[in-house]
């Protein structure tokens, strides 16, 4: 096997995390930002390269990655290093690495034992990374595990006073999910012979029986909605969200929920197509309760960073109702809606952080008067709000208004479900008005009162420019998105159409 | 029974080195007497030695040549109707390259446990602790131990194993009571002696209905007798016996429904002696498990697979929830160690299913071994890292363990190393892909209940596992750092031992692909016994 240097890269897009996770534990705290920012900044760097030189897609219902690496690693398990990306990874893999360069920017030298903060970051981003790039079930299931441990000490070690239990139900509770899906992929493999992804898209469920086909779909279903969450597997999300760190919020919602997604995507659907098609109702009917019970909650929500868990329920019920739909338009509805949350989420949980840390509170009662204190943080955070509830021309817009295009195009009960799924985004725009008009437009409540809810952790200030820097990459992909998704709708729309072909034939 | 006529010494040569090697470090250590300097030093290294040689002898002497000891010569069994069954030449005592690799797995794992044990018989002036006091016999029970598990490995006949079995397991009453705590150490080595007792009694009862049965005790006679003999077929003697035999071989694999003693004695006894126990004592039981199915009771396997997937289920059930509720760190392991011999059995208990051909039955007997011999490998780093921070304590509460990140990093990667491998995570591959392996064959053997019974048990197995990490994390308790819960006298060498064997499990993890080749070469032996 000879390497290119474009295959070197996809190489080193899970070296570089690797070998910091191992290195900066001996490092002082000092040095480790710096080196982590490096690291960080060169696999960016070396993922967006990625985009370069590749092959150009031939029509077909095919997976046609443009870089692989393809070696034997366990012959005794049907075990094949395979990894690769295309249009469908490739803007996830980017995105995990933009989001922590952010975060290594973000964290300060002072935090409490940052090299190892920063090491459990980087073991979670080549989990996620491996996840997006692998092209065997089994590296994939193993890829998916690997960011279990990492989260875990994450919140355990940094997280707010409900840690240790927020810690623990997220561990078992996605572990859970992740040992169904190793029963799943290992179904499909033993089933179809082979646990290349690539063969397996190709044969689009030849050879597995429709019976296996069912019950794979649903070992993985099952699997991938823990991860998603897809309500009501989704309780985990909101304690594990308000407990952890604020990168590990970040990269949480940014990219670990969409290794779900993507696996329904990836594995999933072009696999066991038969499978996905009997149990895609049940998942439109699923993604449509998540869609419309997140946006309820959220109305009742009285803490910040609760509020974005709930709505990220939602916005994952508007990827899982598009995966649903099962044709072009919704598939690829959910890949840039996948991308959307991810940046949108990503920069909404780094916004409450900063906020939570310069009020000692995510209490929307006691916040109040933002844009008086700090009106650039007020000022972005009304931008994410505004992407988020999917204002047309931010990024938000064109995943959930074309998976409603998805649904509406089946006849049927498809259509009442889909004005449910747009009852839901408008509540989304109520909620998301609500949380800003209480946080930013209203004065603060008296100084007493907010003393005696919490103290501060520093003294309310403007945004440093560490902060701007880390936030503003976010900023921009936005809105770059946001009034040209044609690019990013090029990339994904062949290995889309590959799926959907897979599904109609 | 017809004369004994044949004797390979080259076959016995291991058997001879363990056993000569156990009474010449007796003998050494009479000589020298209790006042000798370096007593504890020159008997633990000669026995480190003997224990090498028995690997070495095995390798260069007996070699992978097949060789044959103790044979009857051919004749004739009594057959259904007054018929009779030709038999061919049937041998008590084999040896082959699976069986040298065996030996030398069981010696290196002995050798291990007598090098960590060095720390514990070299603390003096403790006189509650008998190790210290005896290194002697100490070393020469571990070897005897050892004797008895090279001839089980190659043991070929019914009654053969289960002496191998008594000789592997009788040293270890006494070295479970060995620990420094008298009362708890005399009542798990009590727990230990009754359980056994009752399970050898239980097997031997099978081995003489089978005996009653066929008129033979060859493994492959027994086979052949079952096998042709249709009267069998529908008599439920022979089922019994079978569930017999078997259900008491389980008693060493520390499963349902021999398995209380495991959790008692590996708490009771010294770390090292723990070490011992759930290895090599475990490996020889499962040796002996496998042995037989396959060898023996292959015509049987309609009655014995239900029961070793009955076994298994409960095994890991039972192990798992027990485990959820325990305070101390080793009795925890205990019932993991319970658990994981559910999932090691689970694969057999597919035996019977109506896809089982020849192939099929080495794939299950493969992911079986592979899972196992992946446990024994994590096993190995998480109790070298316990005996590297507690060398001459037992395992301790968890809350002992309170504060570990901060007051030994090293011990606590390699610990979270090891736990994660037990609960099949990464950064232990070895445990996730040893999952992989047994999940794998039940499904592709469409015994999907199984599968999901064992993906669902890991998941409560999780549960304790990351209790006992998160307890890592925790600030430690003000009085356990006035005490000392970590002995302050840690030679260097032993955290060298401990970091390898972590450092092991973490490159077989990534490159499991030899351990899993011979896990399928010991499959196909195995499955070669009888056909």
């Amino acid at each position: 096997m000879s390497l290119d240097w474009t295959d070197c890269l996809l190489v080193a897009v899970l070296v570089l995390p690797a070998a910091a996770a191992v290195g900066l534990p001996f490092l002082a705290a000092r040095v480790a930002k710096p080196v982590a920012v490096v690291t960080a900044a060169l696999t960016l760097v070396a993922s967006g390269l990625l985009v370069l030189d590749r092959a150009h897609p031939t029509a077909g219902a095919r997976l046609q990655p443009w870089h692989e690496v393809d070696a034997s690693w366990i012959p005794a398990l049907g075990v094949r290093f395979h990894i690769g990306v295309d249009g469908l990874s490739w803007p996830l893999v980017t995105l995990t690495a933009l989001l922590v360069v952010c975060g290594a920017v973000y964290l300060r030298v002072e935090t409490p034992r940052l090299p190892a903060m920063l090491a459990l970051i980087f073991a979670l981003q080549l989990g996620i990374i491996a996840t997006f790039l692998a092209l065997d079930v089994v590296v994939f299931f193993l890829a998916f595990e690997v960011t279990l441990l990492p989260m875990f000490f994450l919140i355990s070690g940094w997280g707010s006073a409900q840690r240790e239990r927020a810690a623990r139900k997220f561990l078992l509770y996605t572990f859970a999910g992740s040992v169904l899906l190793l029963a799943g992929v290992l179904v499909l493999a033993t089933s179809a012979g082979t646990a290349d992804i690539v063969v397996l898209t190709q044969r689009h469920g030849a050879g597995i029986g429709y019976a296996t086909q069912v019950a794979a779909f649903v070992l993985l279903l099952l699997a991938f909605a823990v991860k998603s969450p897809l309500w009501p597997l989704h309780s985990w999300l909101p304690d594990a969200h308000t407990e952890a760190p604020t990168v590990g919020s970040v990269l949480l919602a940014g990219v670990m929920l969409k290794m779900g997604t993507y696996g329904l995507l990836r594995i999933a659907i072009p696999a066991v197509p038969r499978g996905a098609a009997r149990l895609a109702p049940v998942l439109a009917v699923f993604a449509v309760g998540a869609i419309v019970m997140a946006a309820l909650i959220c109305l009742m929500q009285s803490e910040l960073k609760r509020l974005i868990a709930y709505s990220s329920v939602g916005h994952m019920g508007f990827v899982l109702f598009g995966v649903s739909t099962g044709n072009e338009i919704g598939l690829q509805a959910a890949a840039i809606a996948n991308i959307a949350h991810g940046v949108v989420t990503g920069l909404l949980f780094f916004l409450v952080g900063a906020v939570k840390e310069r009020r000692g509170t995510g209490e929307l009662a006691a916040l109040g008067g933002l844009r008086f204190t700090t009106p650039r943080l007020a000022g972005l955070l009304g931008l994410a709000a505004v992407a988020s509830f999917g204002l047309p021309g931010l990024v938000g817009f064109w995943g959930e208004f074309f998976s409603l295009v998805g649904a509406w195009r089946h006849a049927g009960w498809w259509r009442p479900l889909a004005v449910i799924a747009a009852l839901g985004a408008a509540l989304t725009v109520v909620y998301f008005l609500r949380m800003l008009r209480r946080v930013v437009a209203e004065p603060a409540p008296e100084p007493g009162a907010l003393a005696q809810r919490a103290k501060p952790t520093e003294p309310v200030g403007r945004l440093t420019t560490v902060e701007l820097i880390a936030f503003s990459p976010l900023v921009v992909v936005i809105l770059l998105i946001g009034v040209w998704p044609g690019w990013l709708l090029s990339l994904s729309s062949g290995p889309v159409s590959a799926i959907a072909q897979a599904v109609s034939g | 029974m017809s004369v004994i006529n044949h004797l390979d010494h080259a076959s016995l040569a291991p058997v001879y080195t363990a056993a000569g090697a156990a009474v010449l470090v007796f003998v050494a250590d009479v000589i020298m007497g209790p006042r000798a300097r370096w007593r504890a030093g020159i008997v633990t290294t000669l026995a480190v030695l003997g224990a090498a040689a028995t690997a070495v002898v095995a390798v260069t002497v007996t070699g992978a040549t097949s060789r044959r000891s103790f044979c009857v010569p051919a004749g004739r069994l009594l057959g259904d109707h007054g018929s009779t069954i030709a038999v061919a030449r049937s041998c008590s005592y084999a040896t082959n390259g699976t069986v040298v690799a065996w030996i030398v797995a069981a010696a290196a794992l002995t050798g291990l446990a007598l090098v960590l044990s060095a720390p514990m018989l070299r603390a003096h002036g403790r006189p509650e602790s008998s190790a210290a006091r005896a290194p002697g016999e100490y070393c020469f029970l571990l070897l005897c131990s050892l004797a008895g598990s090279v001839v089980l490995v190659g043991a070929r006949d019914l009654v053969t194993l289960v002496v191998a079995l008594e000789t592997l397991t009788l040293p270890l009453y006494v070295l479970v009571a060995f620990g420094s705590r008298a009362r708890s150490a005399a009542s798990g080595a009590a727990t230990f002696f009754v359980s056994s007792i009752i399970a050898t009694a239980v097997t031997l009862l099978g081995v003489g209905l089978l005996y009653a049965l066929t008129g033979a005790l060859h493994f492959d006679r027994i086979a052949h007798a079952l096998d042709a003999r249709g009267e069998l077929d529908t008599l439920p003697l022979a089922a019994v016996a079978s569930v017999l035999v078997v259900a008491g071989l389980c008693f060493k694999l520390a499963a349902v429904p021999f398995h209380n003693w495991a959790p008692t004695s590996y708490d009771a006894a010294p770390l090292p002696t723990t070490l011992f126990l759930a290895t090599v004592s475990t490996f020889g039981g499962f040796v002996a498990l496998t042995t037989v199915v396959m060898g023996a009771l292959r015509p049987q396997w309609s009655v014995v697979a239900p029961l070793l997937a009955v076994i298994a289920v409960a095994t890991m059930t039972i192990g798992n929830l027990m485990a959820l509720r325990q305070r101390r760190m080793v009795r925890l392991l205990g019932w993991s160690s319970v658990a994981h011999a559910g999932y090691v059995l689970a694969p057999l208990g597919a035996l019977a299913g109506a896809r089982v051909d020849r192939s099929g039955a080495e794939q299950l007997l493969t992911a079986s071994w592979a899972y196992f011999a992946l446990y024994v490998v994590i096993t190995v780093g998480v109790f070298a890292c316990l005996i590297a921070l507690r060398p001459d304590a037992d395992g301790g509460e968890l809350a002992h363990y309170r504060g570990l990140a901060r007051r030994s990093p090293l011990a606590t990667v390699g610990l979270i190393v090891g736990l994660a491998g037990l609960a099949g995570l990464p950064p232990g591959l070895a445990g996730l892909f040893a999952k992989v392996a047994v999940v794998r064959v039940l499904t592709a053997q469409h015994v999907l209940w199984l599968a999901l019974i064992v993906v669902l048990n890991t998941v409560v197995g999780l549960a304790y596992y990351g209790r006992v990490m998160w307890e890592f994390f925790r600030p430690a308790l003000p009085d356990l750092l006035a005490t000392g819960a970590f002995a302050t006298a840690r030679p260097r060498w032993i955290w060298g031992i401990a970091m390898a064997a972590t450092a092991g499990a973490l490159i077989i993890g990534f490159l499991p692909q030899p351990l899993l080749h011979a896990a399928a070469d010991w499959s196909t032996t195995l499955s070669d016994l009888w056909r």
